[in-house]
């Protein structure tokens, strides 16, 4: 008999617009020793589903409608409320996808670690402690017998996950349920993170739940795969089943979404060709030497803390006409930093940003304000750009009234010129952001840069806050738009296979400093740098048969130290 | 300045006689009782709304679906909507608000038309009658003086009423001004602006009237300049407040990007996304100026007897209350009905101006 078994569960959510089946009649089972992936966009359901699991939605407006979740015999959803808490606690725990929320911020990790040990076991206060201590130093963590004593904030994004793992883990849970608990982390703390939990769960024999919408992380860490969309599996089956033998409609999507090798049709005439243009071109935008410090004023104003932050240390880099340059790098490396450096949304220490030989670090705002017609920037998160009250009309018509490219009559034709062109339905005009979803919503984004007819558009993580399919169409339609208007771009990303698939070259940058530059292929075929070819070996493939194989040359690299108890 | 002369009004009052020497007493006891009931009409304000919160809603929510279906039928007008035309065009779905609305313009007309339709003069007395409780001649009853209670409550609310308005404008012209530039010019600035607010905030408001009395006088238009002057400081805090948060996303840095200019940015990204809390604490603001100027009044500062207002109406009845509970009910009574009709049409027009509260 499995671990645990859900059959046909079925979760209703009440809102004013009706009954949502936000899981409508799923049945899977995952046993000891083995991971179960459920795999599905955002508004999949396949968060609601684990959730429900332990009664951990809000109820109402959810209800769990129908259906059975067998653990070790006993009906989860019959379960009474102290019975739920303590198999929550004890058997089964959860690890969240924000490592930065999900910890107290005023209380020491050590007294969180303790908690569930001194109300679940009724452990004295010494053993939860010594117990802590030894779970910490199991998840990798250095020093644990002082590290006990931290707070939260001391810990960096992926160390915090570990001690999330090790909370999880204090109880000896029987399963583990893992909600995307690596989508908020960098790519090479991802595989440490990956690794860990796959070690872990080898060593202890426990069944994982693993939640996510990346196919490729789910390659790696699977043994059997769900695959969800509005609230029903459409598939599920052993991990090899599915990558290599698709069977539904929506998981072959899923499995083309993924950017992967090149830009489509880079090699065709007509497009960018970065060798031969880079020796006759004049570039576009030349950056010499540029320096963005940040002073760190945490001290207050009596006490001047004179720390200072070097964002951007010393880039120099140039982007021919008509060239997509990648911007690579982790979170912290300053490639943001670098994007509004670029446009002068902050305040630059020293260097220069020539933009068709002016150096803008040395205009005054009054004479960059034509300037920034001619450069525009698409922000990261779709959700945060768009300023809730205005209509996308009024989001679209202000930089063409402002800088005088439309007037009063002709404005309404040019903006719905533009809802063409970004693929917008033209009856959306008078809508406002929030009754459009994350892709329509970058597209209006979108479209608001490019309503200047600028020559360099920076896009900042574009399309990282967004579902893989969509992901592939904003990707898309950017790629149109670059070709039709002939657009010069700086793309941030942290997804080098979503830099891969649009740039024409790519810059790496660690720790503020650019550590390598090269065309597309020649960066991944042959990385010279070595934090390029560590950030190249973190990339989760979307192959089961590789990821193994890469995962048994990382086993051997984890350090003794971190797997014994 | 000296004791005799701010305690003048009070001894010129009605009450003249009984109460010569307890100026403190009674100002205590009045502050208390004011203190009360406002927090009285708070909580029942409060308790009314939640019952009906769920029938608002839901209504809400029906008006919305239709007011979405109507505008994705249309074809794209040919200029286009202002967050106001919206606005509005939420507003007249919402019963409540419109009620509010409603009961503020029926008072501004009364209040804008009493010399020719008041039935009595405000100072006009019949000694003969005293106190008397309500009758046909006197709809409201009359004060130990005789005085008709209509009349004065009608009188009382042109005082009230523009206390209310102009005061409460002129504090949120102010105060949501200085917290945007505050918030957003940031740094230096942002410090000096406010560490001024503060001082203001630190300096006793008894003293400030006190010092304003000795330099002007006494003068109605001192009175707004009083208020206004206490009332900007806590919309300055809470716009500042939302503005730092606001400056930090993603939409003013692609509005910077587009080349606006600082003025624009406040004038069309930040403050349309600060009314929110700036309604609901305008709406607060009404009604407690309105008593403010009922204590200030009655220090000598603002209006006098025999004038009349709301707020001295109210507290010349609260010591008669025992004796002659009319002279409190029917100015309590208005004020009441004002400040649930500011409260809706707060509520109305905080939603109303938020294009997302359709959806949560």
């Amino acid at each position: 008999m499995p671990l645990l078994e859900v059959d046909n569960l079925t979760t209703h959510f009440h809102t004013r617009e009706g009954v949502v089946q936000a899981v409508d009649g799923i049945s899977f089972s995952v046993d000891r020793g083995e991971t179960l992936a459920i795999v599905g966009e955002s508004g999949s359901g396949k968060s609601v589903a684990c959730y429900s699991l332990l009664k951990l939605i809000p109820q109402p407006p959810g209800e769990i409608v129908a259906g059975r979740a067998l653990f070790e015999g006993k009906d989860l959803l019959q379960a009474d409320k102290k019975t739920l808490q303590q198999i929550r606690g004890n058997d089964i725990a959860i690890i969240f996808q924000d490592p930065m929320t999900c910890l107290n911020p005023y209380l020491t990790v050590g007294e969180q670690l303790i908690e569930p040990l001194i109300y679940h076991h009724s452990s004295s206060r010494k053993e939860a402690t010594q117990r802590a201590i030894e779970i910490l130093g199991e998840v990798g963590i250095v020093e644990p017998e002082k590290r006990i004593n931290s707070y939260p904030h001391e810990f960096s994004g992926g160390m915090r996950q570990r001690v999330m793992i090790a909370m999880a883990l204090i109880t000896e849970p029987k399963l583990l349920i893992c909600d995307e608990p690596t989508t908020a982390l960098d790519v090479t703390i991802q595989a440490q993170i990956l690794d860990l939990v796959k070690a872990l769960q080898l060593k202890r024999n426990i069944a994982v739940i693993f939640i996510s919408h990346d196919l490729a992380v789910v390659a790696g860490v699977a043994d059997k795969v769900a695959v969800m969309k509005d609230g029903l599996i459409v598939e599920q089956g052993s991990v090899d089943d599915i990558f290599y033998n698709t069977q539904h409609e929506y998981t072959k999507k899923l499995l083309a979404s993924i950017p992967e090798g090149a830009k489509p049709g880079a090699s065709s005439p007509g497009t960018f060709n970065p060798d031969a243009s880079s020796i006759e071109n004049k570039p576009l935008l030349s950056i010499n030497g540029l320096k963005t410090h940040f002073h760190d004023y945490s001290g207050g104003w009596l006490k001047r803390n004179q720390k200072v932050i070097k964002a951007v240390d010393d880039v120099s880099l140039s982007i021919q006409p008509g060239e997509i340059l990648g911007l690579v790098g982790e979170s912290g490396s300053g490639k943001s930093t670098l994007g509004r450096s670029i446009l002068q949304l902050v305040p630059v220490t020293s260097g220069s940003v020539i933009f068709d030989g002016t150096d803008l670090t040395q205009l005054s705002s009054a004479q960059m304000k034509p300037m920034r017609r001619r450069m525009q920037m698409i922000f990261q998160d779709p959700y945060a750009s768009l300023n809730p009250r205005m209509t996308v009309f009024d989001t679209l018509a202000e930089p063409l009234l402002y800088h005088g490219l439309a007037t009063r009559k002709t404005v309404t034709e040019q903006v719905l010129a533009l809802m063409d062109d970004v693929g917008l339905a033209r009856s959306a005009i008078r809508k406002y952001p929030h009754e459009f979803s994350g892709g329509q919503r970058q597209r209006i984004a979108v479209g608001r840069a490019i309503a200047t007819k600028p020559e360099l558009v920076i896009a900042d993580e574009p399309v990282s806050a967004l579902d893989v399919t969509i992901q592939a169409q904003i990707l898309d339609l950017i790629l149109t738009l670059v070709d039709k208007h002939h657009l010069t771009m700086l793309f941030i990303s942290h997804d080098l296979s979503v830099v891969r698939y649009i740039a024409d070259r790519i810059a790496v940058m660690h720790h503020g400093k650019l550590v390598e530059t090269g065309s597309t292929e020649s960066l991944f075929s042959a990385p010279q740098h070595e934090y390029t070819q560590k950030l190249l070996s973190a990339i989760p493939v979307a192959d089961p048969a590789r990821e193994r194989e890469r995962q048994m040359t990382l086993t051997k690299l984890i350090p003794e130290s971190t797997s014994e108890i | 300045m000296d004791q005799p002369q701010v305690a003048a009004p009070a001894t010129g009052g009605p009450l003249n006689g009984t109460s010569k020497n307890a100026l403190f007493p009674r100002l205590l006891r009045q502050l208390r009782a004011q203190t009360l009931m406002y927090y009285l009409y708070t909580l029942v304000l409060r308790a009314v709304l939640s019952c009906t919160h769920e029938k608002i809603t839901i209504f809400k929510g029906t008006m919305m679906s239709k007011h979405v279906t109507l505008k994705n039928g249309i074809e794209p007008a040919e200029e286009g909507t202002s967050l106001w035309q919206d606005a509005w065009f939420r507003l007249r779905q919402n019963t409540f608000a419109l009620c509010g609305l409603g009961v503020i313009l029926f008072l501004c007309i009364v209040a804008l038309l009493t010399p020719f339709i008041a039935p009595y003069g405000y100072e006009q007395q019949n000694l003969l009658l005293g106190a008397a409780p309500p009758s046909a001649e006197h709809w409201l009853g009359t004060d130990i003086f005789g005085r008709d209670m209509l009349t004065r409550i009608m009188y009382g609310s042109r005082v009230s009423l523009m206390v209310g308005f102009i005061a409460t404008s002129v504090a949120l012209v102010i105060g949501v001004l200085w917290g945007t530039i505050a918030g957003y010019a940031g740094g230096r600035v942002d410090a000096v602006m406010m560490r001024l607010v503060d001082i203001l905030y630190a300096l006793p408001f008894m003293i400030f009237i006190v010092l304003l009395m000795v330099v002007f006088g006494r003068n109605i238009l001192l009175l707004f300049l009083a208020i206004g002057a206490v009332e900007w400081l806590t919309m300055a805090r809470i716009v500042r407040g939302q503005v730092l948060s606001l400056r930090r996303q993603e939409f003013v840095e692609a509005a910077v990007s587009l080349g606006l200019s600082r003025w624009t940015i406040i004038r069309r990204h930040l403050i349309p996304n600060t009314l929110g809390p700036v309604i609901v604490y305008t709406t607060l603001t009404i009604p407690s100026v309105m008593l403010l100027e009922a204590f200030l009044s009655f220090l000598g500062l603002g209006i006098q007897p025999p004038q009349s207002s709301w707020g001295l109406l109210i507290s010349y009845g609260v010591e008669t209350m025992e004796e002659y509970p009319w002279l409190l009910l029917f100015p309590g009574l208005t004020l009441s009905i004002t400040l649930f009709a500011l409260n809706f049409l707060g509520d109305g027009l905080r939603d109303a101006l938020d294009p997302r509260a359709s959806k949560n």
